[in-house]
């Protein structure tokens, strides 16, 4: 251990960098689509979880007990090795000639994350009075469009640190994409890893990675929070 | 304009309307007072259906509210609504507050939904504070706004309940004379309120309330020269005594 000679340049250009580089991308992709997807899912269970039609609700209930309550791990292997087995055929030939790996992941990610997301942003509504809920629905707005214009935004804005948290578990999470060989970034580091020996560099370049990410996401909703959703002086 | 025929309302055992009779008519305005839990807050609510009513009829701008299949959000369109704790929306300022509703539901064109709401701001004497969040203003100021935001939606029918009773003593003149000149422009207005100085002088009825029922009607002034229910002339004499 001593003896071991570090050997930045493995990882800052050449093969071993590309690598390194087509991982973070994989990992930005899973992100991004799993942070939006998971977002607006988890709005929709959250609004769904509240309504007035009883088994809209027991729907969103089942969904919410469901997700939360089975480890993430599973569930992406269940989507990856299970859901072609249940599928209809021409749905599993689209899927072939697609990056399945990379679907199943972000479709577990996604779903899963939704389901915590789904709880904040509850909690969220529910701590918004119901007096304006009432002052809507005398304006005359239904009940839908005084969630969309009124209640929501003020529950989003309640939301924002709890969803922080989701945004970035899905981050870190997406890392056991690679236990069904979506190449991101913890992918490619233990390519590297194996390929050279040089797993300190090699995790040090991930771990480099993810942090930025996290502290990206949280600097932006932090600004957002501030300028578009607080945009009050004072 | 707002017609009760036995209207019958519970909340589980507590008989909270128990048997209204009450017609308004276009263009008047009417005063309702009466003790704490007597029902004044309940009654008001019935009129843009917040609360639902169980027995009887209620017909509002000719439409049936005890009728299952009334539009209920074209009914609160044509029906303003103040609240006593204003319940502006916090997250949108002052313009906005007053432009979301005529542009979303009437579809008015934004910057005409404006021009209205400025022309209300003016009235209610907040054109200055037309870029303010609700957070900013004074009570007494957030009432006159929540009023220009009922206005907005050109209402045939104006509700109060309690438009003051949340306001400093200092506040609640600004408020008044805003509703005062309301009155003057023909509104029709069913307000709920303390103030007798307000019922005496703007109020062209006044109902007194108690246990669900409406014990007095009258004129203002034989309402306070004459009040008839026992009732009455007790709540009368706390309501004036120095002691409230
Ligand atoms: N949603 C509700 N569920 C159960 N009981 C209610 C509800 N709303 C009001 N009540 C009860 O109904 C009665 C009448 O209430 P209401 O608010 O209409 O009285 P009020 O005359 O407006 O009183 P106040 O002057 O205190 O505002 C009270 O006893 C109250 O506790
Ligand atoms: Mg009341």
């Amino acid at each position: 251990m001593l003896n071991y000679h570090f050997d930045w340049s493995i990882i800052t250009s050449g093969k071993y960098f590309d690598w390194l580089v087509s991982g973070l991308k994989t990992t930005l992709e899973i992100s991004a689509v799993g942070i939006v997807g998971a977002f607006l899912i988890g709005l929709l269970i959250a609004v769904l979880k509240m309504s007035h039609f009883a088994p809209l609700r027991w729907a969103a209930s089942a969904y919410l007990e469901f997700f939360r309550n089975t480890p993430l791990l599973v569930q992406i292997f269940f989507w990856y090795f299970g859901s072609y087995k249940i599928l209809p055929a021409a749905v599993n030939d689209w899927l072939n000639n697609t990056n399945f790996e990379f679907a199943a992941a972000v479709l577990a990610l996604t779903i899963y994350t939704s389901a915590f997301i789904a709880e904040d942003i509850r909690s969220g509504i529910l701590s918004i009075p119901k007096e304006q809920m009432e002052a809507a629905r005398s304006a005359g707005f239904s009940y839908l469009r005084s969630m969309q214009y009124i209640i929501l935004p003020q529950a989003v804005r309640i939301t924002v640190p709890p969803l922080v948290n989701q945004f970035l578990n899905l981050v870190k999470n997406s890392s056991l994409a690679m236990t069904i060989g979506v190449m991101e970034i913890t992918y490619q580091a233990r390519q590297v890893e194996s390929y050279t020996f040089k797993g300190f560099e090699a995790f040090t370049a991930a771990t480099v990675v993810y942090l930025t990410l996290s502290v990206t996401i949280t600097a932006a909703m932090e600004f957002y929070n501030r300028r578009v959703l607080n945009p009050q002086r004072g | 304009m707002i017609k009760f025929q036995g209207v019958h309302k519970w909340f589980k055992a507590l008989h909270v309307l128990n048997g209204i009779d009450l017609h308004v008519q276009k263009g008047e305005v009417l005063v309702v007072c009466g003790p704490s839990g007597s029902g004044k807050s309940t009654l008001i609510r019935t009129i843009n259906r917040l609360e639902p009513i169980d027995q009887g009829t209620l017909i509002v701008d000719g439409m049936d509210l005890s009728h299952k299949k009334t539009d209920l959000n074209k009914l609160r369109a044509e029906v303003g609504f103040v609240f006593q704790q204003f319940n502006l929306y916090p997250h949108l300022s002052v313009i906005r507050n007053i432009t979301l509703a005529p542009t979303k539901i009437r579809k008015t064109p934004t910057k005409e939904a404006e021009e209205q709401a400025m022309a209300l701001l003016e009235r209610v004497g907040l054109a200055i504070k037309r870029d303010a969040y609700p957070t900013e203003l004074s009570g007494g100021q957030q009432q006159r706004v929540a009023i220009a935001r009922a206005l907005a939606m050109k209402p045939k029918i104006m509700l109060f309940d309690e438009p003051t009773s949340a306001l400093d003593p200092e506040m609640i003149g600004e408020v008044l004379a805003v509703m005062q000149g309301l009155a003057g422009t023909g509104m029709t207005m069913v307000v709920v309120t303390h103030e007798m100085g307000f019922a005496r002088e703007v109020a062209d009825r006044i109902v007194f309330m108690d246990h669900g029922q409406i014990l007095e009607e009258a004129k203002p002034e034989e309402f306070f020269k004459n009040p008839q229910h026992d009732r009455a002339k007790q709540f009368l004499k706390q309501l004036l005594s120095p002691m409230h």
